[in-house]
């Protein structure tokens, strides 16, 4: 009896914080499926609604424009995130030594991560600049290349200099956890390997590597989920371009529903996305817990 | 202090209040563009004097790059956000397809109508239709760094697209410069708008008389073509292909170029000692013809100020248009971008100091070839966007990219 009133009276309280959640993430959320199985249009939605089933999804899985854009996403978030990790826990390492200056470097490490992604944006597109670039008169003055060349013009190189700008600002978020975790290892596991004989590798990748996964999967994650829905250096960056060889996915999305307005197929096209992120997770998840069990 | 007091006074306030709010100033907020014609600081002291001649009516002006304009007049209309905005050419049809503007043919006199020129009526008209008033006559003209022409050894500017060429190679050849050409062929508006333009002078066409693409033949495709054999023969500066228009002006401002494509602003810019190094040395005329076909190009540029069906102060939004568009304030301000008015281009305060240019536009203006007037515009030009990067970085021939568009654009009409 008592049992049964503590349950409403839980529900009562947590009820205003249902309304808000239905309110804020579930009520669109279903106005989203809801559109994706129709043709709407941006200006009047309601009005040109008409149902059209499944037909955005067939589309969209055998648009090759499409395809390509979550190609060119997921080659972003593999390489991007590849690479903060790689650089986040190395830097990590080196700041974790006591030096002359660390205090200064740790600090400074805040710097690209408190910038906002446009402004890096705008930046980095300075620095590519084909006519005065900072990169370009670095690689000539030391002679690794020959002229100035256009490093967003050019398909080939476009992603790849996004993905370096991408790097830079958000290295040092990993590097922060793993920084903060790596505090925690306990000095005496490291001197009890070195008695035992193990060298700097082994002892990396026995005791600090596991000591850090933790904490390293939740940047992992985020990072992740972030890279995958990258939108806002591409938009300042390149705009897709050239030659749409840098159009993500969500760069896709944004096109299809608020440039061209058709709501219908850009909800479907969301969905898709809100579908691989959703499987992502889960599989993170899956992951950290069985680190759990370990 | 009693109850009758408390009474009075709050009725005496209540009165204050409602009074205050009847003569409460109205603000505006007007959408711009930031990257060509009219700047930033030109249109910040023309509303300063309209908001001086009519107290009451504040201006909150919003500048944004051309590539954020259509998509921010698009979304404001769930937000009540604008109530004056500038748009393109080549969105009246989709506007007027979804009522997004105000039709204000009732509010336009005949004798603006008689004055305004034809061609800039062509800009906020739909379907017989005036949807807003033109402000900005524009056009892509051809610039020229005269000295470096004279030491070529050319007295003239081209006259057609073939001569461009030619001049362009000897200009190279001479080592006075090592990219005599420049343009804005990003994938972006802009390089429409020079595709436009050469398409025009090789006699080519957007649609055909059926409203079908027809771009990827004749002189359609003579105009991609063309593009890409200046890329090829290293006559154009290949970062041409992430430039804007701003970017134009740089390269050719800093002595970079002996050629550009660009808007009518760049002419005073480029002239400008304190924006430029070859001052002085700026020539400006229409953009090239062909042989037998054209004897100029030029694509339709131009913009107009509407006001959205969602404002909530139309009246005073449309005081405020007739104020920007008026012959006075345009005759004032004509120095980055040319009046719409027929008369101003007879008026000595107009032409003086600049009237090369004023020349050029007269020829230019009379000849501006449209982009295609469809509703679903916005995505027909990014297919063709596309196509121009893919055929200009090497990715397919013109034939093939042109083709590949043509065909997006019937699957979507």
């Amino acid at each position: 009896m008592i049992s049964q009133r503590k349950t409403v009276t839980a529900w009562l309280l947590l009820t205003p914080m249902i309304v808000i959640i239905l309110g804020v993430s579930g009520y669109p959320l279903i106005k989203t499926i809801y559109y994706s199985l129709t043709g709407a249009k941006l200006i009047a939605p309601d009005l040109t609604s008409v149902w059209v089933g499944l037909d955005n999804y067939v589309r969209a899985l055998s648009s090759g424009k499409f395809l390509e854009a979550i190609w060119h996403t997921t080659y972003f978030a593999v390489i991007s995130v590849g690479a903060e990790m790689v650089i986040g826990v190395l830097v990590a390492l080196l700041l974790n030594e006591a030096f002359a200056g660390r205090t200064v470097l740790r600090a400074m490490l805040i710097l690209p991560l408190a910038l906002p992604t446009v402004v890096n944006a705008m930046m980095w597109r300075l620095v590519y600049n084909p006519d005065f670039g900072a990169l370009n008169a670095l690689l000539v003055q030391i002679g690794m290349l020959d002229a100035y060349r256009s490093w967003l013009g050019d398909p080939a190189s476009a992603l790849d200099m996004v993905i370096l700008a991408d790097v830079w600002k958000n290295f040092p978020l990993v590097a922060l956890i793993a920084l903060a975790a790596l505090q925690t290892v306990p000095k005496d596991l490291y001197e009890a390997a070195t008695l035992d004989g193990a060298g700097v590798w082994n002892r990396f990748w026995r005791i600090t590597l596991p000591a850090i996964m933790g904490p390293l999967s939740v940047a992992l994650v985020l990072r992740t989920i972030e890279a995958f829905k990258v939108f806002d250096i591409i938009y300042v960056m390149t705009r897709g371009g050239p030659a749409s060889s840098t159009k993500t996915v969500s760069f896709y999305v944004y096109q299809e529903a608020f440039a061209y307005m058709r709501v219908g197929s850009g909800a479907s096209y969301a969905l898709i996305v809100v579908l691989i992120s959703s499987c992502l997770i889960a599989g993170y998840m899956y992951l950290i817990r069985k680190q759990g069990e370990v | 202090m009693n109850i009758k007091n408390i009474v009075t006074g709050a009725v005496a306030m209540g009165v204050l209040a409602a009074s205050g709010a009847a003569h409460a100033d109205v603000t505006l907020n007007a959408l711009f563009m930031a990257q060509a014609a009219y700047s930033e600081e030109n249109i910040r002291d023309m509303t300063a004097q309209f908001e001086a001649a009519n107290p009451g009516i504040k201006v909150n002006a919003e500048l944004v790059p051309y590539e954020a304009l259509h998509d921010k007049i698009v979304l404001s209309q769930s937000a009540n956000g604008y109530d004056v905005v500038l748009y393109d050419v080549v969105w009246p049809a989709e506007f007027a397809q979804y009522q997004l503007l105000e039709d204000v043919s009732s509010r336009i006199d005949d004798k603006t109508r008689a004055g305004v020129l034809d061609g800039a009526w062509t800009t906020v008209k739909y379907d017989g239709a005036f949807y807003g008033m033109p402000w900005i006559a524009d056009t892509k003209f051809l610039f020229y760094n005269t000295e470096m022409l004279k030491e070529a050894g050319f007295d003239a500017p081209p006259a057609t697209w073939e001569e461009l060429k030619t001049q362009a190679k000897a200009i190279k050849d001479k080592g006075i410069v090592e990219y005599p050409l420049v343009w804005s062929w990003s994938q972006s508006e802009a390089a429409i708008c020079d595709y436009t333009t050469i398409l025009s002078g090789m006699g080519g066409q957007f649609l055909d008389a059926d409203g079908k693409p027809a771009f990827n033949s004749g002189g359609g495709l003579d105009a991609l073509e063309y593009m890409v054999s200046t890329l090829d023969d290293g006559l154009t500066n290949p970062n041409s292909r992430e430039y804007l228009e701003e970017d134009v002006r740089r390269v050719f401002s800093s002595g970079q170029a002996a050629f550009a494509l660009n808007w009518g602003y760049m002419y005073n810019l480029a002239n400008d000692p304190a924006e430029s190094q070859v001052a002085g040395n700026v020539g400006i005329a229409p953009a090239p013809g062909t042989d037998g076909v054209s004897k100029a190009s030029a694509v339709n540029g131009s913009m107009g100020l509407g006001i959205p069906t969602k404002s909530d102060h139309k009246e005073e939004a449309w005081k405020y248009i007739e104020f920007l568009t008026s012959e006075k304030v345009q005759d004032k301000f004509a120095k980055l971008s040319l009046p719409v008015w027929e008369a101003s281009y007879s008026n000595p305060d107009v032409i003086k100091g600049q009237e090369p240019f004023v020349e050029a536009a007269k020829t230019s203006l009379a000849v501006m070839a449209p982009r295609p007037t469809m509703a679903s515009y916005q995505e027909a030009s990014a297919a063709l966007q596309e196509a121009l990067q893919n055929a200009m970085l090497g990715a397919s021939t013109p034939k093939e990219a042109l083709d590949e568009a043509a065909e997006t654009i019937s699957d979507m009409q």
